[in-house]
């Protein structure tokens, strides 16, 4: 972990200036290599610096350097910070002359990961870094400064603590079982707080889902078989011709992808290559790739052509996606209608692309969808990175588990133990496993002893 | 004096017992030394052995061949299951045994035991040569040499009884308490801790009205803590405890005199650090100041004479205080104290100075347990009391100490806490300290344990085939339901289902079934057992797994030449704790209470790169 480490922290693109940052051991020295102005290495630490940045005494950029040493950095380390003047050729031309100094790209996340080896900030903190680096929109900037400051670890403590209080209950009539006087807690009566427990916990992660779409945006996969106009709605929606678009079937071989943003929230779509058998090699992969696609995208719209009967592969497509968020679209209804559309559809959407009617009413089912139109309201305090969730489903889980076990009268200790699975994995998002929390707990709220 | 002794045991409380008939069996020529003989393992607090987590405590004292067990079986006037209504891994012991034919019985036990000779003596300094024990010096400066010493003073070190705002030297039973051992510990290199705790008052029998109070009853079923012998009560003639509460006049009378009591300003020279679990009466009335009233038990403390023990009640008041207050009590109105609560103030040793075989990291071949090490509880000391004389023979003969997991018995959490967490008040067993409690049942103790008891040479060979059989019993029985149907009725539908498929369901009973539906003919203990490990089969599989993660940290060796000074980036605290508390491995620094995942990533960084591992 002592080697230096680089990387370019703006967002690469037309802005009036471009950070690079160099983090590890030798970050001065090697920034000084390629530095003209004053010798960094005798500058005090958290200072700004006028200079140039030269290949063999060519002027490659003119720039201001911040030195910040070790430790009251982001990483704890030496860390360098190049602002130069913008431009993607000068700002990789300045990285390149970092790398070719002894300074190696940095992965990833990996100054974060820095940060939180060296006991700089939190796993949750940590999370809030990522956020923040990929925000793309002012909402999600909004969100990202919220989990750092610390409001999520606050979340998820509360949320531990009404946990822990259900299991000192339950601990408390094991350690204690004469006490009269502590209420002694049948699956009945901690069922009621369990189940108010869950409610909760539902509450913060359909938040958290919000947080994610703020911060990540939609991914919305158009699917379907070939040549029933997926690349064209694509287009449409992206308003520029991004997808090839013939009528030749199986065209798009390859994922095609577009941002654009629905009620200023950013939403990713995905053109996907027709799903058919097929036996050409490159278009199976295209097809493979699809059907993968079709796991990670949070909603799915799938088209049928007005224009051909239904098929056997129609339906074998339906029945991959309907368990998942899924918007169905006819198109082509300018055409004759030959498709007979199967019962268990009940909702759908009537379009033409060639004559531009019924695209609207795709956006609008989005945003009634994902309730796009009232996230950017809510207080902005959610658990938004996809490891929070899914560690958050996790210990909902456990808590249906215990709910389950409760209603076929497992004795409470039994119970009790998906309470505590769930309590760990609240305590895993914010990098807290077992402690002493609950004998503390046990004890600060009852009244025991000889 | 002949000084040929392997082994000397300091003190003869229920730690002490246990080393020395443990050394003692074990063919060490052992010396157990006393204040007093005549009090050797009497039971100076609570007349009852076992309870919630500490029953299960004496099932495995049991099954590793310790003597606890088999001694309350002889002497319990009443016992009761706790917890029987819950799950099959909280259910736990507990007996009122005789505070009189409980030391009486014991005693036997130490003076027919081969190779132990038992000494009246104060034990004041050890013979230490290049940080090694060799022996020990009494109060009459003898010396005796030893290749071993275990001390388990309890609260004998420098203790001082509290009552009201009087402070006196002096052990439990006005015995002499060791004035200087302690100082002499201090100056051979360990930290000293100062603890405290109480006891309540003592009341004549027939002074109490028992009209006004609530009977509680033993069990009507029989049971033993011992694994190898038939309860000898008569369960219907076990002996009564009663329940009472305090009225709004003990609270009256226990406020306006709070600033008499010891803890509450009576003595302002208190230091030692009392037990959460255990508060004494103004503690609670301070601390839980919305409660109306507090649960008190009136436990007989034995048949031979009359003195009922106010459980709940422990105080360090002054005497006058403290008769008001048991009078405001309901059925105590005219009670006559016999003796009056006190305080006890002592000195223990900070835990993480010593390993988990119980011998001390400070000075070789010294074995410490019991209330010297932190705890407190008859149970909890005369588990270390065992693994320290177990351990001391081990060492004797050249062999890996006996080190007890978390996932394999209370005791073995019980010593890694201590020795990992270290401990700042009197640590007490609960259940809730094992996280693999599934697996460290009531019921299965001697499955997790005589193996152990047998290698070390405690559990002789009759013993040991009776486990073999049980264990080949429960493997028939389970190979059986699994082959067997049985035909039952399921939504008005008859269908074909194998007893062991059937036994997963709710609400089934394996002895009911086999009682029902054949003929097979096996021990209650058996049935039971198959029972618990079918019903609970998937939690105790869930628990295992989690178990095996823990396993799989402790196979992570820290070096013991690390110097946790090189270890850049570890958080302040946790270099600190690493330091003192040296796990040996990593399994073991994760439980150190201030050392966060990020210092464990760091460390073992670390270890990857200059150790290679």
């Amino acid at each position: 972990m002592n080697d230096t480490i680089t990387a370019i922290s703006t967002a690469l693109g037309p802005s009036a200036i471009s950070i690079i940052r160099v983090s590890g051991t030798d970050a001065i020295e090697i920034v000084n290599k390629i530095f003209k102005g004053k010798d960094l290495k005798k500058q005090e630490s958290h200072t700004i610096h006028y200079g140039h940045i030269v290949e063999n005494d060519k002027i490659i950029d003119e720039v201001l350097v911040s030195i910040m040493k070790a430790p009251k950095t982001f990483t704890k380390e030496d860390v360098v910070e190049i602002n130069t003047h913008g431009g993607i050729a000068t700002t990789n031309k300045v990285l390149e002359l970092l790398l070719l100094n002894g300074a190696r790209l940095a992965d990833p996340g990996e100054f974060s990961k820095r940060a939180f080896l060296n006991g700089r900030i939190d796993l949750v903190e940590a999370d809030g870094i990522m956020n923040l680096i990929e925000a793309k929109t002012q909402t999600a900037r909004e969100l990202s400064i919220n989990q750092l400051s610390g409001k999520v670890s606050n979340l998820i403590t509360d949320l531990r603590d009404k946990l822990v209080q259900i299991i000192a209950n339950i601990e408390v009539n094991i350690d204690y079982p004469e006490y009269e006087d502590i209420e002694n807690l049948t699956n009945d009566k901690i069922k009621k707080d369990i189940e108010q427990f869950q409610k909760d916990l539902l509450t913060i992660i359909k938040e958290s889902e919000d947080g994610k779409i703020i911060s990540e945006g939609l991914k919305v996969a158009i699917i379907g078989r070939p040549n029933v106009g997926k690349s064209s709605l694509l287009n449409n929606l992206l308003e520029e011709e991004k997808a090839i678009v013939t009528d030749i079937e199986g065209t798009t071989r390859d994922i095609v992808e577009g941002n654009l943003s629905i009620s200023g929230i950013p939403v990713t779509i995905i053109d996907t290559a027709g799903i058919r058998k097929t036996s050409n090699i490159v278009e199976k992969i295209g097809v493979d790739k699809s059907l993968n696609t079709i796991d990670k995208a949070d909603l799915i719209i799938y088209m049928l052509n007005n224009n051909e009967p239904i098929s056997k592969e129609d339906i074998d497509i339906y029945n991959k996606i309907k368990d998942k968020k899924h918007i169905i679209v006819i198109n082509k209804i300018d055409l004759e209608n030959k498709l007979t559309i199967p019962k268990e559809i009940k909702n759908y959407i009537n379009i033409s692309i060639l004559k531009n009617t019924g695209i609207d009413e795709i956006k609008t089912t989005i945003i009634n969808m994902f309730n796009l139109g009232n996230l950017h309201t809510k207080d902005l305090t959610y658990l938004s990175s996809a490891r929070s969730i899914s560690l958050l489903k996790k210990s909902f889980t456990y808590i249906e588990n215990a709910i389950n076990n409760i209603n076929i009268n497992t004795p409470i200790d039994i119970v009790e133990i998906e309470l505590r699975n769930a309590w760990e994995t609240l305590g895993e998002i914010i990098g807290q496993t077992y402690s002493e929390e609950l004998i503390d707990e046990l004890f600060s709220r009852f009244c025991l002893g000889k | 004096m002949n000084n040929n002794y392997e082994v000397i045991v300091v003190g003869g409380g229920h730690a002490g017992v246990e080393s020395a008939l443990a050394t003692a069996r074990l063919g060490h020529k052992t010396l157990l030394i006393t204040g007093r003989i005549e009090n050797i393992a009497t039971m100076p607090c609570n007349p009852s052995i076992g309870g919630s987590a500490k029953g299960i405590i004496v099932r495995e004292i049991d099954a590793l061949g310790g003597e606890m067990g088999i001694n309350a079986d002889k002497t319990l006037i009443q016992m009761k299951m706790l917890n029987s209504s819950k799950g099959p891994a909280v259910r736990s012991l507990r007996a009122q045994a005789d505070k009189i034919t409980y030391p009486k019985e014991m005693q036997k036990v130490l003076k027919n035991q081969a190779n132990l000779d038992i000494k009246e003596a104060m034990v004041e300094d050890l013979i230490i040569e290049n940080k090694k024990v060799k022996g020990i010096i009494t109060d009459k400066l003898e010396k005796i040499e030893s290749k071993i010493v275990i001390l388990t003073t309890g609260t004998y070190l420098k203790s001082d009884i509290l009552i009201g705002n009087t402070r006196t030297r002096s052990g439990p039973h006005d015995e002499k308490p060791s004035q200087h051992l302690s100082d002499k510990l201090r100056d051979y290199g360990f930290k000293i801790l100062r603890l405290k705790t109480g006891t309540p008052p003592r009341i004549a029998k027939d002074t109490i009205d028992f009209s006004k109070t609530k009977i509680e009853n033993g069990d009507p079923k029989s049971y033993t803590f011992s694994h190898d012998i038939k309860p000898i009560y008569d369960v219907n003639n076990q002996v009564p405890c009663h329940l009472i509460y305090t009225t709004p006049e003990t609270h009256k009378i226990i406020l306006n005199n709070l600033n008499k009591s010891a803890m509450y300003g009576g003595l302002d020279d208190i230091t030692g650090i009392g037990p959460r679990y255990c508060p004494s009466i103004e503690d609670k009335l301070v601390r839980f100041s919305d409660k109306e009233r507090h649960q008190l038990f009136l436990e007989p403390e034995s048949l031979y004479y009359d003195d009922i023990y106010i459980q709940g009640f422990s105080t360090s008041m002054p005497k006058d205080v403290q008769e008001q207050m048991v009078k405001s009590l309901p059925g105590l109105e005219n009670a006559k104290i016999l003796r009056y609560a006190y305080a006890i103030e002592y000195d223990a040793i900070y835990p993480t100075q010593i390993n988990a075989s119980l011998e001390t990291k400070v000075i070789e071949n010294l074995f410490t347990a019991g209330q010297i090490n932190g705890t407190s509880g008859y149970e909890e000391a005369a588990a270390q009391g065992l693994i320290a004389g177990i351990n001391a023979s081990l060492k004797l003969r050249n062999k890996e100490p006996l080190i007890l997991k978390r996932n394999e018995a209370y005791i073995g959490v019980l010593i890694d806490d201590l020795v990992t967490k270290g401990t700042k008040e009197p640590y007490r067993m609960l259940t809730s300290r094992a996280e693999y409690r599934l697996l460290l049942r009531h019921d299965n103790a001697d499955l997790r344990l005589r193996e152990y008891g047998y290698q070390v040479g405690l559990i002789n060979e009759e013993k040991y085939q009776k486990l073999l059989n049980k264990k080949e019993n429960i493997k028939k029985l389970t190979d059986e339901i699994k082959n067997t149907k049985i035909t039952i009725t399921q939504n008005n539908k008859k269908t074909s289902i194998t007893i062991y498929d059937y036994l997963k369901t709710p609400s089934t009973s394996l002895s009911e079934i086999l009682n029902k539906n054949n003929n097979l003919t096996y021990e209650e203990e058996v049935i039971e057992q198959v029972e618990i490990q079918v019903k609970y089969d998937g939690y105790i599989q869930k628990v295992k797994r989690e178990a095996e993660k823990m396993l799989k940290n402790e196979e992570k060796q820290i070096p013991n030449d690390i110097d946790y000074n090189k270890v850049n980036n570890l958080a302040t605290e946790a270099r600190q704790k690493l330091n003192e508390v040296r796990p040996k491995t990593i399994g073991q620094a994760l439980r150190i209470s201030g050392v966060n995942p990020s210092d464990i990533s760091i460390l073992m960084v670390y270890l990857r790169k200059y150790y290679n591992e």
